[in-house]
């Protein structure tokens, strides 16, 4: 059987936009995919040592939210301080119960998995991260290396 | 004696823990040999059906005993 390819490119620093990356990622080297993530923008949070990723209701009117208050609670007082921390707790809280991995478990198992994970040096430069401050293993490049492997990839999705 | 090799328990943990964890406990075994999976994930039916057809190991049984879903898959 010739090795599929999967590319992914990761935007988005939510805890909640977190998971699809890892899981397809994961899973797709499961079934036996070569993978890549290439990490951009937002979405260099998901490389940090310590994950602080958040999920917001504010903006976000297909969140379910605890008893019910997406269909009663006024948008605007989604924006009070500590609506962001309680519902990242409750989320946490949440996917624990229902089984699902931590994004800590996820990523290990990707580079377990040996799925390459790429940080965009630009957006590295851009907004003066600190590499230190990202976990080990993860290669540093541009555009023009993402699309020597997607180039070739089977399956390509921007996330 | 059992009619499988090695065991895996994933009941409680969900997607896509059952197969990455699958995929770990297939690697451990010889070719031939028989894994038996417990999973209490509804959608580890189909997730299964697919993850064998994708990695050419064989799905020889899958069912429901208990209130859990079980398969056996054997190692190609």
């Amino acid at each position: 059987m010739d090795e599929k390819k999967l590319a992914i490119i990761a935007t988005k620093g939510t805890l909640d936009w977190g998971y699809p990356p890892f899981i397809l990622a994961s899973t797709a080297s499961a079934l036996g995919y070569e993978t890549e993530i290439f990490f951009t923008f937002y979405g260099l949070q998901l490389l940090k040592k310590d994950l602080e990723l958040k999920v917001s209701p504010l903006g976000n009117p297909g969140m379910p939210m605890p008893m019910g208050m997406d269909k009663w609670f006024p948008t605007l007082l989604t924006a009070l301080p500590g609506m962001e921390a309680m519902m990242t707790s409750m989320m946490k809280k949440k996917m624990a119960s229902k089984g699902v991995a931590s994004l800590e478990e996820l990523r290990e198992l990707c580079q377990e998995a040996e799925v390459r994970l790429i940080a965009c040096q630009m957006t590295v430069d851009l907004f003066e991260m600190d590499t230190a401050d990202f976990i080990d293993g993860v290669e540093y490049a541009g555009a023009a290396r993402f699309f020597e492997f997607a180039g070739q990839s089977d399956i390509c999705l921007y996330i | 004696m059992a009619d499988f090799d090695s065991e895996l328990d994933a009941s409680g943990l969900n997607c896509p823990l059952p197969i990455l964890r699958a995929k770990k406990a297939l690697a451990g075994l010889e070719t031939g040999q028989v894994l038996h999976i417990i999973a209490t994930d509804p959608g580890a039916v189909k997730d299964f059906e697919a993850f064998a057809k994708q990695t050419g190991n064989e799905l020889m049984s899958s069912g429901e005993e208990g209130g859990k879903f079980v398969f056996l898959i054997k190692k190609s």
